[in-house]
């Protein structure tokens, strides 16, 4: 037998002291049904092959592993960046509502609910229900409805229905909760499709295994370019955390491939307008997972802030959690200005206009010093289209 | 285990619990509201400790946990309300919360707090009968602490057993699949549900919650059952009419 990889969940879905399932007994029969059916289901014949011909044929996979030439100049690295904004609907958020739909659809689910953020993980979900005749509602924050509102444009017009989260921060961990609640009375014909690799076991790791493409990709394309399957550097920007679980999932057990993870400071994580879980938070329970986050003494969760509603969460997945604790992955935090300027570089530097959440990624040159043959990989998680307002508003173009 | 809990369910009538959000309308009420609703003869208190993130619950009770931690409560600061509290309360108390509070003030010196003060039991409904068993339990019966457990209309018979097994006082029987504050009304299937939970004959007595609003509601949560806890509606009441008028919202329960 293989030994198991010590940064992927165990039986119980702890990876280290972080994961479980800390839920109320409301979500026990679904979160059950899941657990015992999920991997099984997946790793059928058929249903691998339904994936993989919707990932090729409608969703545009494999993505390019393009050579920014002009960004490796600048910086004196080779930086190779995996194109998931190329993906149908612009990001990578989309590998796991496709693979989660025709999860549900095994399951005999008839209704589907999802939060989000950016909006990217409810377009994700929205098209892909359109796809298979599913009803579809998106809980968003009504904070989230104004600053992403070309993507509440497209979820209405995939069918979808969005509900605006009025508590709390108005954000994505308030959508969560909004969705949770929604899954509590409709145990029966529902299945809640989250976004990120976050919520209580299995979702991070049901989610992380659907990103793992990702990183699969990455391998062969990287074999073909540099003749190595490994870079030295794996960067991507950390919300929940799944577009690097994607990217990191085939390189964990690679000692010698250096893991980046980089959150959003917000305006600094010296002031209180921060979403820097691995700087500001402490152990505790957020939806479900005991993970790191942020929150007072008495246990009361934060409200977060960064410019990007992707990144807005006061907590990540237990498995980054667990690279951080372990020492495996190194966090970096960025902030709003940083991330801002990094997406304009990239948009001028190699005509590449990335989603906000992404700019963070790009921003590591300001933190960090590449030697010039070091291999660096980064996830374009998404693309700027949604976000083109705050560019505008921003740097008043 | 035995204590005030286990006295009161050993008693033939039936129980009457309140579910109240602690520092709620305003900072200071807490004891307030415990005294007024023993007074009212109220059966069992449940302390709710507000939660920045309740995921089980509806808008009612979400709004006043909001209220109440603007208002400055906290574990912490419950504990020290509570000082002396058992000069005055003798019906039994329940600590119900999240279990995120009890992680950050250490599960054990939360036990060991309540024991002091004279707290009964616990419910948390995000902590799980699988890893309540394995981390928690020893703990909790150490500090003479009834951890109660909720079940649902879709919580398997066999997982109901085990809860049964593992608790000595009652099992919370959540009314229909929803949040707190649902408005509907018990219908064919609730009391069918009752009713099949009732024939199980679990050694623990069943208290049903959720969506009990006033005296047709509290009847037929009760008619198979040891009991019933009203939170949502005796918030909304409390709300808008004030601490003073509690009384009133009591007499039209029973
Ligand atoms: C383009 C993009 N990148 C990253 C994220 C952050 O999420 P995660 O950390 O799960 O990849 C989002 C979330 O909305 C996103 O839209």
């Amino acid at each position: 037998m293989k030994a198991r990889n010590p940064y992927l969940a165990d039986e119980a879905g702890f990876y280290g002291k972080f994961g479980g399932a800390f839920i109320p007994e409301m979500l026990y029969p679904n979160i059950e049904n899941l657990k015992q059916q999920y991997l099984s289901i997946i790793e059928e014949e058929s249903f691998q092959n339904k994936l993989n011909d919707l990932l090729k044929d409608y969703v545009g996979r494999p993505t390019p592993l393009y050579f920014a030439k002009r960004m490796s100049e600048k910086y004196g690295a080779k930086i190779y960046l995996k194109r998931e904004d190329l993906c149908h609907t612009g990001a990578h958020k989309v590998n796991n509502t496709i693979g989660q739909i025709l999860l549900a659809k095994r399951l005999g689910k008839k209704r589907i609910i999802a939060e989000t953020g950016a909006g990217q993980h409810g377009v994700a979900t929205a098209t892909a229900c359109a796809l298979m005749g599913i009803e579809c509602i998106i809980y968003m924050g009504a904070v989230d409805i104004k600053r992403q509102a070309p993507n509440v444009s497209r979820m209405k017009m995939l069918g979808a229905k969005v509900v605006p989260a009025n508590s709390g921060s108005k954000t994505l961990k308030d959508a969560t909760n909004e969705a949770i609640r929604d899954w509590i009375s409709n145990p029966e014909n529902t299945h809640y499709i989250i976004g990120s690799v976050v919520g209580p076991h299995p979702y991070p790791d049901l989610v992380a295994r659907f990103q793992a493409i990702i990183s699969k990709e990455t391998k062969a394309q990287l074999l073909e370019k540099e003749g190595r399957e490994n870079p030295d550097y794996v960067i991507a920007c950390v919300g929940g955390g799944s577009n690097a679980a994607g990217l990191y999932y085939h390189y964990l057990d690679q000692e010698e491939v250096q893991i980046i993870a980089v959150e959003a400071a917000g305006k600094g994580i010296l002031t209180t307008e921060s979403a820097a879980t691995t700087a500001l938070g402490k152990e505790g329970i957020i939806h479900g997972s005991k993970t790191l986050l942020m929150q007072n003494p008495d246990g009361q969760i934060t409200e977060p802030y960064s410019i990007s509603a992707g990144l807005d969460y006061p907590g990540i997945g237990p498995m980054h959690a667990h690279l951080f604790e372990s020492g495996r992955a190194k966090f970096v935090s960025i902030t709003d200005e940083d991330a801002m300027q990094a997406g304009l570089e990239l948009s001028k530097t190699e005509g590449i206009i990335p989603a906000i959440e992404t700019a963070h990624a790009f921003a590591i040159f300001k933190e960090m010093k590449f030697k010039k043959d070091d291999v660096l990989v980064f996830n374009l998680s998404g693309r700027g289209d949604k976000d083109l307002q705050t560019y505008i508003d921003y740097f008043g173009f | 285990m035995n204590n005030r809990i286990n006295q009161k369910l050993a008693e033939d009538s039936k129980v009457l619990s309140i579910y109240f959000t602690a520092g709620f309308p305003t900072l200071e009420d807490t004891r307030k509201v415990m005294l007024t609703l023993q007074n009212a003869g109220v059966d069992m208190l449940e302390i709710g400790l507000p939660f920045s993130d309740p995921l089980a619950d509806g808008p009612t009770i979400q709004e006043s946990s909001t209220a109440a931690l603007k208002n400055g409560m906290s574990s912490q600061k419950l504990f020290e309300q509570l000082e002396g509290v058992r000069d005055e309360i003798h019906i039994p108390l329940i600590v119900m919360g999240y279990f995120n509070a009890m992680l950050q003030y250490g599960v054990e010196a939360f036990c060991k707090k309540c024991n002091e003060l004279g707290i009964d039991g616990i419910i948390m409904p995000d902590l799980p009968l699988e890893i309540y068993q394995k981390e928690y339990q020893e703990i909790f019966e150490k500090y003479n602490l009834h951890n109660i457990f909720l079940i649902t209309p879709q919580t398997s018979d066999e997982r109901i057993r085990l809860m049964d097994e593992v608790s000595n006082s009652f099992i919370y029987m959540v009314s229909t699949a929803s949040t707190t504050g649902s408005n509907a009304g018990f219908g064919d299937e609730q009391m069918q549900y009752f009713k099949r939970i009732s024939k199980m004959k679990l050694k623990n007595k069943l208290v049903v919650g959720f969506g009990i609003k006033d005296q047709e509601t509290f009847q037929q949560a009760t008619q198979f059952t040891k009991g019933s806890i009203i939170g949502s509606a005796f918030i909304k009441h409390l709300t808008e009419n004030g601490v003073d008028s509690i009384p009133d919202f009591v007499k039209t329960i029973r």
